[in-house]
Parts: C-alpha cells; sequence; structure tokens
C-alpha cells in the first residue's frame, strides 16, 4: 500500500487533498484543547529544565571562580613567600658576611686612625722660636753713637752680623721644621684616603641593604594584599600567571625544537645499535629509542634542577637530607654527562654512516661524480658532535619553564573551564527561553491551520451573545413597561 | 588488599599484552622485490638499461628489505635462473656493503649474459611469486624488464593461473617489436594479455617504458 493509495480519496488529486483537509482540520479543531496543553507543558517542561540548568551550571561557575582565586591566591602566597625568603636570605648573607669582617675593618679604622694621630700629634711640634732677635738687631743698629765711635761701630756692626746669622740660621730651621710637618701631613694622606675607602664599602654595604630592605617592604605589602585577598591582588596575580603562561609555553616550545634537532641527530645512528627493522608500536625501535634517550635526559634534568632546589616540581626531592640531595646532583649529572658522551658518539657515527651511504649511493648510480673528500668535513662532525653534548644541557634548562607552565596551566584551564561554564548557563537559557517561545509559537501555527473552524466558532459565540444581548434588553424593556 | 592484588594483576596482565602484541615484527613494513630480466634475443642489449634499473631499487631499499634478479630464458621456473639474490641486514652500513656485492654480482653477470633461444616469462613469475611468498615481505614486487613476447619451447605448459595475491607487476622497457610496427593491435593485445593475467591472479599492473622515471616504481 503506498502513499498513492493511501492519499486518493477521490480521482481526483485535488479533491482527495480537500478532502484530506477538512478531515484534518476536523480532527485538529477536536483536539485543539489538549494539544494546546500538550504543546504548552511540552514547552513549560523544556524551559524550567534548561532553566535549572543552566542554575546549575551558574553555581558551578561560581564554585570554579572561587576555587581560581583560591589557586591564584595560595601561588601567589607562596611565590611571594619564596621571593621574601629569599631577600631574607641575601640579607642574612650579606649581614654575616659584613658582620663577620666587622672586627677586621674595626681593627683597620683603629689603626688607621692611630697612624693619623701619631701624624698629627707629630705635625704639631712647636716651631723653633720666631725670630724675635729682629728688634734686637733693629735696635742694635739705631744706638746713635754707632756712627761717631768708629771701635763702637765695628763691635755693634759685628754684633749686627752675628745677629743676622742667627736670624738667617733660625729661619733656616724654622723652614726646615715646616717642610717636616708638611712632609708629616703628607704622609696622613693615604691613611685618610683609605679610611675614606672603608667607609665608602660600609656605605655602600648599608645602602644594598637598604635597597634590599625597600624590596622586601614592596614584597610585604604585596603578600599582605594577597593575605586580604583583595581583588586587585587577584587581577594582578591572573594577569602574572596568564604572563607567564604564554611565556613558558614559547620557551617549551623552543625546547622542543631542540629536542627534534636532537632526535634527528642520533635517530640514524639508533638503527645501527637496535637495527633498523624491528617496529615497536607501528614505530621504528631505533626512533623509540632516540627518543627515550632525550626523555631520559629531559627526565635527569629535571631532577638535577629539583635537587639543586632550582625548581619545585617535586617535593619530595626537594624534602631530602642535603647529603642526599648533593648525592643526588651528582648522581643525575653522571648520568647527564655520560648521555651526552653517548649522544656525541652517535653523532659522529651518523656522520660517518651519511658518508658511507653517500658513498654507496654514488656507486649506484654509476656516474662520474666522485664523493669528494672535503677538508672542511671535520667542521660539520665537530658541530653535530658538540651540539649531540651541549643539547642535552641545554634540555635540563626545560625544568623552570615546565614548572611556571604547570602552575599557571591551573590558573589558564581554571579561566578556561569558567569562560566554558558561562557560555554553556549562556546557552542553556538561550534554549530554555527558545523552547517556551517554540510553544507559543506552534499553538499560533496550530491555531492557524484550523482557522476556518475557529472562525466559525467566533462567529458563532459572537452571534450567539448579540442574542442573549438583544435578549437581556428586551427583558429589561419588558421589565420597565410593567413597572410602569 | 585483595581489590588492590586484583588491581595490579589486571595491570600486569594489560602491559604484558600489550608488550608482547607489540614487540612482534610486522613483517609488512618490509619490502620484497624480484626482477626479472629478459636474455633472450635481441633483448640483451637492452641490459645496461636493466643494470641501471637494478642500481636505482637497490639504492631505494632499506634494512630487511628483500630483492632478487633473475634472468628469463628458456626454462626459467627454477632457482638457478636467480642471479643474485640478499635480505637486508638490520644494520644500515651493513646493508649498503650487501649493495655493493650485489652491484658487482650484476656487473659480472651482465657481463657475461649469453643471449637463450627461448622466453619463459610466465615461468619466471611463478618462480617469482614462489620467492616472495617464501621471503614473507608485507609488499612485494615484481619487476619484468622485457618486451612480453613469450617464446615457448615445445612441450612446456605455463597456462596457469598466476596467484598473485596483491602482488605489483610492473612491466619494464617493454619495447615494440618489428611486428608490432607492421600492426600495433599486437603490441596492444599483448599487453593487454599480461594484465588480464596479472588482475585475474590478483595484482596490481603497471607498465613504465620511460625509464626516467623510475620513482613511481618504489610506490607500491
Amino acid at each position: 500500500m503506498s502513499f498513492n493509495d493511501i492519499f486518493m480519496l477521490a480521482p481526483n488529486p485535488v479533491l482527495s487533498g480537500l478532502a484530506w483537509f477538512v478531515i484534518l482540520t476536523i480532527v485538529l479543531y477536536t483536539a485543539r484543547v489538549h494539544a494546546h496543553k500538550a504543546i504548552s507543558s511540552v514547552g513549560r517542561v523544556l524551559h524550567n529544565a534548561m532553566r535549572l540548568s543552566a542554575r546549575s551550571v551558574m553555581r558551578s561557575e561560581k564554585r570554579m571562580i572561587e576555587r581560581n582565586k583560591e589557586v591564584l591566591l595560595s601561588q601567589g602566597q607562596e611565590a611571594a613567600e619564596r621571593i621574601i625568603e629569599r631577600e631574607f636570605d641575601r640579607i642574612d648573607s650579606t649581614v654575616q658576611r659584613d658582620l663577620s669582617e666587622y672586627p677586621a675593618l674595626h681593627r683597620h679604622l683603629s689603626e688607621e686612625i692611630m697612624k693619623i694621630d701619631e701624624y698629627y700629634q707629630a705635625s704639631t711640634d712647636v716651631p723653633p722660636a720666631p725670630p724675635g732677635w729682629v728688634k734686637a738687631v733693629e735696635a742694635v743698629a739705631k744706638i746713635p753713637g754707632a756712627k761717631g765711635d768708629p771701635m763702637v761701630g765695628s763691635v755693634l756692626e759685628d754684633i749686627h752680623h752675628s745677629l743676622v746669622k742667627a736670624n738667617t740660621k733660625a729661619t733656616e730651621e724654622y723652614r726646615k721644621s715646616s717642610h717636616k710637618r708638611h712632609q708629616l701631613l703628607n704622609k696622613m694622606m693615604p691613611h685618610w684616603r683609605k679610611v675614606n675607602q672603608t667607609l665608602c664599602h660600609v656605605d655602600k654595604n648599608i645602602t644594598s641593604l637598604l635597597e634590599r630592605s625597600n624590596s622586601i617592604d614592596r614584597h610585604m605589602q604585596e603578600y599582605e594584599q594577597i593575605q586580604k585577598q583583595t581583588d586587585r591582588s587577584v587581577r594582578m596575580l591572573s594577569s602574572s600567571s596568564l604572563t607567564q603562561f604564554f611565556v613558558s609555553a614559547f620557551v617549551l616550545l623552543i625546547a622542543v625544537g631542540g629536542a627534534v634537532i636532537n632526535f634527528n641527530l642520533i635517530a640514524r645512528p639508533m638503527s645501527e645499535m637496535v637495527g633498523g627493522t624491528s617496529y615497536l608500536m607501528g614505530f621504528q625501535t631505533s626512533h623509540i629509542a632516540a627518543l627515550v634517550i632525550i626523555l631520559v635526559e629531559i627526565a635527569m634534568g629535571l631532577f638535577l634542577m629539583e635537587s639543586m632546589r632550582i625548581t619545585r616540581l617535586f617535593p619530595v626531592i626537594g624534602a631530602l637530607h642535603d647529603k642526599l640531595r648533593i648525592k643526588m646532583i651528582w648522581i643525575t649529572f653522571s648520568i647527564l654527562l655520560i648521555l651526552a658522551s653517548v649522544e656525541a658518539g652517535l653523532a659522529y657515527m651518523r656522520e660517518l654512516l651519511m658518508q658511507d651511504a653517500a658513498a654507496t649511493r654514488a656507486l649506484l648510480r654509476d656516474d662520474s661524480i666522485q664523493v669528494v673528500e672535503s677538508s672542511y668535513l671535520w667542521i660539520t662532525t665537530a658541530a653535530q658532535m658538540g651540539m649531540g653534548f651541549i643539547l642535552p644541557f641545554a634540555l635540563t634548562f626545560v625544568a623552570i619553564p615546565l614548572e611556571s607552565f604547570v602552575h599557571s596551566m591551573r590558573t589558564v584551564v581554571g579561566i578556561l573551564v569558567v569562560s566554558f561554564l558561562r557560555s554553556l548557563s549562556w546557552f542553556l537559557r538561550l534554549l530554555g527561553n527558545m523552547a517556551r517561545f517554540s510553544g507559543e509559537m506552534l499553538i499560533n501555527i496550530y491555531d492557524f491551520l484550523i482557522f476556518g473552524p475557529l472562525w466559525l466558532e467566533r462567529m458563532f459565540k459572537t452571534k450567539n451573545r448579540d442574542d442573549k444581548k438583544a435578549e437581556s434588553e428586551q427583558h429589561s424593556d419588558t421589565a420597565q413597561y410593567s413597572s410602569l | 588488599m585483595t581489590f588492590i592484588k586484583k588491581i595490579l594483576v589486571t595491570l600486569l596482565a594489560i602491559s604484558f599484552s600489550l608488550f608482547s602484541g607489540c614487540s612482534e615484527q610486522p613483517a609488512n613494513h618490509a619490502k620484497g622485490v624480484y626482477m626479472l630480466m629478459d636474455t633472450s634475443g635481441t633483448y640483451t642489449q637492452e641490459l645496461k638499461q636493466a643494470q641501471k634499473v637494478i642500481n636505482f631499487i637497490l639504492s631505494n631499499l632499506n634494512p630487511g628489505d628483500t630483492f632478487a634478479v633473475a634472468r628469463v630464458d628458456t626454462g626459467s621456473f627454477s632457482e638457478k635462473d636467480i642471479v643474485a639474490k640478499v635480505t637486508f641486514e638490520d644494520r644500515p652500513s651493513m646493508a649498503n656493503q650487501q649493495k655493493r656485492v650485489f652491484r658487482e654480482k650484476i656487473d659480472t653477470f651482465i657481463k657475461g649474459v649469453k643471449g637463450s633461444r627461448y622466453t619463459d616469462i610466465s615461468g619466471g613469475v611463478l618462480q617469482a611469486i614462489e620467492f616472495l611468498t617464501e621471503a614473507n615481505a608485507g609488499n612485494n614486487l615484481i619487476l619484468i624488464f622485457s618486451d612480453l613476447k613469450e617464446d615457448l619451447p615445445e612441450g612446456y605448459t605455463r597456462d596457469i593461473p598466476l596467484q598473485l595475491n596483491k602482488m605489483s607487476v610492473v612491466a619494464l622497457n617493454v619495447t615494440k617489436l618489428r611486428s608490432d610496427n607492421i600492426d600495433p593491435r599486437e603490441y596492444m593485445d599483448r599487453l593487454s594479455d599480461w594484465e588480464n593475467r596479472v588482475q585475474s591472479g590478483g595484482g596490481n599492473w603497471k607498465v613504465i617504458n620511460d625509464l626516467e622515471r623510475l620513482e613511481s616504481i618504489m610506490q607500491f
């Protein structure tokens, strides 16, 4: 029985269509009230379900925001504590160093000051008496009898000469003593300078301490803000976390590039060690072996950084006893060194294999072009070996961006989840509203499909209402007449 | 406690099955190539070209791959017609040495080759199928360096369906004979017959006459 058989109620398709329209209209009109109820209840159910789901999602979003805030604040608090701790460590080491030098400094300054004092005392010795003879000489020269009596004159002349001589001698001695004092003062100069230098050094240390204390003050303020859980501190930490995420992701990408180069350096010679035909999980075993070596190097680098307390990804390593930690540093470093040496050897082998392959290819091509032994070939070999040796150590530092990436990722993932939940909540609300209005729209469409009977019903109702109105008016008129 | 034990046992079982399953060496990565060289009549003049093809294939094969070169003569369904065969070692350096030795063997053969009276290509193909099946390589290729004109001695039966089982068959340097020039339909019929035989045997058929475009040979 085909659709056509069911549809064709009359031989004419138009008539059949009309017949079906009439039948369906009657059926739909009869079921109108129930259909309206069903449609509106479905709409309401969907709307309420969506609204409830949206509310639940919004609650989850709020919880997520709270969790993000807690994570951010705890991370920020930890970071601030770490910075302040380090600043205090630095201050402690500076103070300890300076204080340990203090007795020596004190002794040095005392010695210098004593020497300066000695020189000063020596320079303040009373100089020989100023030439007071001058007046005596002048007085002798002014004796009036000296010009009249030649004998007295000669005696006086002698006295004058001897006085002048004595005066000259005294003046010379005075000069000598002044010169000596100047020399003593001159000797004081280096000691002054030393004292000055020492005091400058002390001043520098004090200034550095002051700067550090300022830095600690600043960090302490930030720490207080975090402790108070202010919005400003949350915003600041969030922005800092996002920056760290992108920067560390960028550095990790660079590290991945380094790892890829490293892989290419050792993958080929690895086939010489483990064979080039075996496969593991669909990949060549030699490639997997090369990858494992690189991953082991990265793991060793992580442990080395942890043991050196540069990163804090594994609290167990950080909490180890210092002796054990130092042992671990040496062990991981030795393993890294051995792996780096192995890689350098493999890089050398790679060069040999490539030369061998090139020679074989040239032989098989059977062309006249011979593989020329370049005198500069050792440069590429050395460069490859150098890269093979250095890259494992370079990969060690991946631990630092990795730590930042892991820590900042918690925040970034939290932010993404919040955004997703917010979008989901909006979408659910939208769906709920759409369901509600779709129900109303469906009711209207339903009524539109049965517009004929509805129109007749309205007409009938209007007529009935008019009749009733007319009847009631007539009744009231009759009542009025009867009362009159 | 028993729950933890159960989990540990399950994990051990999973890891064991995973590694035992993974460590199996899948054969489908290795390639097997068998090349038939027509040494009949005037076609021996073309063997210099065959040498180039062999060298090209050698340079494209990797450790673990198998390669054999056989001559097509009066009765080619025989191991005696295999000129050189090799399965390359795991280590690339060893594989390179094997390639050099293989090349030398082929050079020596081509220098001293004598033309055969008949051409048993079908026998050669049957031998190739047998060899490659034994080699158990994942991807197999049969190269026929010939004009594809079969000329069997009396009494030889070669009307046997080929069991190629997804092997690729490439006809190289299918030269046109004097009779082909008179009636090209002969040449076309010859190619068409071989194509039908290969495809009905479950193989893939290809013809490469321009030996400057050998790169497509190894894409099988």
